[in-house]
């Protein structure tokens, strides 16, 4: 940051260091002159004063809503602001697939299963199904990316047949079970066939995912990334054209 | 209604029958197999109920217990009730205790053994058929005395807490808030089970699991909530995924009034078999129309992945396929609620008017269909004044273009399931925009000539040209080549492809009987 640059600033409304802020929220108590006073506290709590409730209207039994504008006496410290950066791009799925289209000049293909016994597809139907999670859609729905999705109760040979026949570019495992380490288990077998079955620059990128691994294990678990709860199609997707395309190009 | 965008009469009766000839291919698939999930339903209206210790519903267990003895294409009514005989015991339900501990054979019974075994099968599954005709009789008596919705469009809110004593009072909040339909969205990943759960629940993923005992507690709650507000409050589920026959049953069973059955959903959306998603879809229309349910289809999900300018045309092709195929299985046209959506990007320009083309054109080609209209979801950024502003307009179009079922739009869609505030906020628009424009239908006339016109009969021509390429080939084939949304699902691939049988010279399905015979 440009030392010219203000570090401290606040919230603007329509004048420099005005501090102003407008927030909304919901209380469990009926409507009355109580409860518009409740309001005023919590938001002196969160630091606006004076505050103005500008707004309070009684929602089904026992609930009040406000609208409250006021002044904020908190500042930001540009300086001390900490972000974890992702090291890869969020693409959306039409930079996607035209990354994927002008540089690849081929579908990439992916290949994903539940290996074990392990039943829950929940996870990589999220992923690859069309439908998708939270509004984002799931991998079959990029042009440019080829799906096989092989359902639960994947055996590891059958997976690394299915990877050779897909010509995988991207192997995506899924593991919800987690009784006596299974996933982890699971995991290490399905890395270990494919170091077995294909030389280091054949390999497809491996990826698991799955509610219970710890992000940081790749190494010990022989994969080349881990997804944990809370992943999206969307950054699974931007992950493999960073992994696959833009990451391997600028290393060329 | 009628007349309001000058289609040509001529135009319309032909993409009916293009319809029918893309569809009556399908029907022929669907008369002709039979699978796990209409087999199981069978039993259920046979009188089966519950689940082993581990959850495993008793009509799975005696399902999987005659095919593995005699094969699904028979049907598994005739071995069933002839093992029932043989056993020496009348209820239905240990007799699947029994065939999963092993210590019943089944067999496929010829001469008088089979008669017999059909006609006793046949009096178990009326008797269930009987109790669906007493649930929908019910529910005439309960809107007699509490009356419809005042207005039209009827309003639509969903809750899904996951839990369902926590869903009950907020249903039953939205309902005093001024919804005449509750919808209890399911849980993630419910439709890929090939069986349905069992009990009360109070743990789902994005949702609450759709179970007999769910239903029931919900439809009782909602029945207090009727009473108390002097309008009947509609119920509505999922007949989706892998086991729709199953749910219908249930559904009628426990006087559910809506369920959401579209006929390429589960295919296109879910990559589950072409073939296994038309049989199941048959039959659940069957016990639909039996049970005096309300179907809404799924177009708008067609929207939310491909360009609702661009793709128009397949939404229309959609409904007049679903309509087909509800036609077929004996559904009325009050009972189908054809989906559409508002998703069109809002920086197109002209995108308001192309929404009124296209909705007007629904409405037009299906006068007598409730039509159900969906919010926008996909141009939803999680600026929520814009978002409040665009559900304000989606409003707007329900009114001005008659339609029957009115999905609530939440301004925080994409970003938090909705706030107690964000249903309120939501309903409040509503409110709004029906208050102030509830009649304006009445004057909404689109202009000779003008754009609405074009461009709902442009839609209407190139849905034309889709029906005419679908039926150069197949429907299947086109589906398989990736027609609709942009998936490619051939016949011989997807989920519950082993649960499909072509029908033995033998096949019996007193179900179907029973149901055909009332059609």
């Amino acid at each position: 940051m440009s030392g010219t640059q203000k570090a401290i600033v606040r919230p603007y409304g329509d004048t420099t260091g005005d501090g102003m802020v407008q927030v909304s929220f919901t209380l469990p108590v009926s409507h009355d002159k109580r409860a518009e006073g409740a309001a005023v506290q919590l938001a002196n709590r969160m630091g606006i004063d004076p505050a103005m409730v500008v707004h309070a209207k009684p929602m089904g039994d026992g609930f009040t809503f406000f609208v409250v504008y006021g002044r904020v006496n908190h500042l930001v410290d540009l300086n001390a602001v900490q972000v974890v950066e992702r090291d890869f791009a969020l693409l959306s799925a039409k930079d996607v697939n035209t990354v994927i289209k002008q540089r690849l000049r081929r579908k990439l293909s992916v290949v994903g299963a539940c290996i074990g016994t392990d039943a829950h597809t929940v996870g990589i139907d999220a992923i690859l199904n069309v439908k998708g999670i939270a509004g984002e859609k799931g991998l079959e729905y990029y042009r440019e990316l080829k799906v096989t999705n092989l359902g639960a109760q994947v055996s590891v040979p059958e997976l690394v047949e299915a990877a050779r026949a897909e010509k995988a570019d991207a192997v995506l495992v899924s593991q919800v079970v987690t009784q006596r380490d299974a996933h982890l288990h699971n995991t290490r077998e399905m890395s270990a066939a494919f170091r077995e079955a294909m030389p280091a620059g054949r390999r497809p990128l491996l990826i698991v995912g799955g509610p219970r691994f710890d992000e940081t294990m790749t190494d010990e678990l022989g994969v080349d990334r881990i997804f944990g709860r809370g992943t999206t199609p969307g950054e699974v997707a931007s992950y493999l054209v960073h992994a696959l395309i833009t990451q391997r190009k600028a290393m060329a | 209604m009628t007349g309001k965008l000058d289609l040509d009469p001529v135009l319309v009766a032909r993409a009916r029958e293009l319809a029918r000839r893309a569809g009556q291919p399908v029907v022929d698939l669907a008369r002709s197999h039979t699978t796990v999930s209409v087999e199981r339903a069978v039993l259920r209206l046979a009188g089966v109920t519950g689940a082993d210790p581990d959850g495993i519903p008793w009509v799975n267990r005696l399902v999987d217990a005659v095919v593995a003895d005699v094969g699904l294409g028979h049907g598994v009514a005739v071995p069933v009730f002839d093992a029932l005989t043989r056993e020496g015991i009348t209820d239905v339900t240990l007799l699947a205790q029994k065939a999963a501990a092993g210590s019943v054979r089944f067999a496929v019974p010829t001469g008088r053994a089979a008669t017999a075994a059909r006609s006793a099968a046949r009096r178990a599954v009326a008797a269930g058929v009987r109790r669906i005709d007493r649930r929908r009789a019910e529910r005439d008596r309960l809107i007699k005395r509490h009356g419809d919705p005042k207005q039209r469009p009827w309003i639509y809110l969903i809750v899904a807490t996951g839990d369902i004593y926590e869903d009950i009072p907020q249903a039953q909040a939205a309902a005093r808030a001024g919804a005449d339909v509750i919808a209890v969205i399911r849980s993630t990943g419910q439709s890929l089970l090939d069986y349905v759960p069992e009990g009360a629940t109070r743990e789902g993923f994005a949702g609450t699991y759709a179970t007999q005992e769910n239903f029931r507690l919900m439809r009782a709650a909602l029945d207090e909530s009727s009473k108390e507000l002097g309008r009947y409050v509609r119920l509505t589920n999922y007949a989706s995924g892998l086991c729709m026959p199953e749910m219908a049953t249930l559904a009628g069973l426990e006087r559910l009034d809506m369920m959401l059955n579209d006929s390429m959903y589960g295919i296109l959306f879910r990559d589950i078999n072409p073939i296994r998603t038309f049989v199941d879809q048959r039959f659940s229309r069957q016990v639909h129309a039996r049970a005096g349910i309300i179907i809404n289809t799924g177009e708008d999900n067609y929207l939310t992945t491909a360009d609702a300018v661009d793709e128009a045309h397949t939404v229309t092709v959609s409904q007049l396929l679903n309509e087909f195929f509800a036609h077929e299985a004996g559904l009325a046209d009050w009972q189908l609620g054809l989906g559409h959506a508002f998703e069109i990007n809002p920086e197109v320009p002209e995108s308001f008017r192309l929404e009124l083309a296209h909705a007007l054109l629904a409405r037009e080609l299906f006068p007598d269909a409730p039509l159900k209209w969906m919010p926008p979801t996909k141009h939803m950024t999680g600026d929520v004044f814009r978002g409040n502003l665009l559900d304000g307009f989606f409003n707007l179009a329900g009114t001005l273009t008659g339609q029957g079922i009115l999905l609530v739009g939440m301004m925080t869609e994409a970003v938090v399931t909705p706030w107690l505030s964000d249903r309120d906020i939501a309903l409040q628009n509503v409110r709004y925009v029906l208050g102030a424009a509830g009649g304006l239908h009445e004057d909404f006339v689109p202009a000779p000539g003008g754009f609405i016109r074009r461009r709902a009969n442009q839609v209407l021509g190139e849905a034309l040209d889709l029906l005419e390429r679908i039926g150069e080939q197949t429907l299947l084939t086109a589906i398989a080549e990736g027609t609709f949304g942009i998936m490619k699902r051939p016949a011989d691939r997807g989920k519950g492809l082993a649960g499909v049988a072509a029908h033995e010279a033998d096949y019996c399905n007193p179900a179907t009987e029973i149901l055909e015979a009332a059609a």
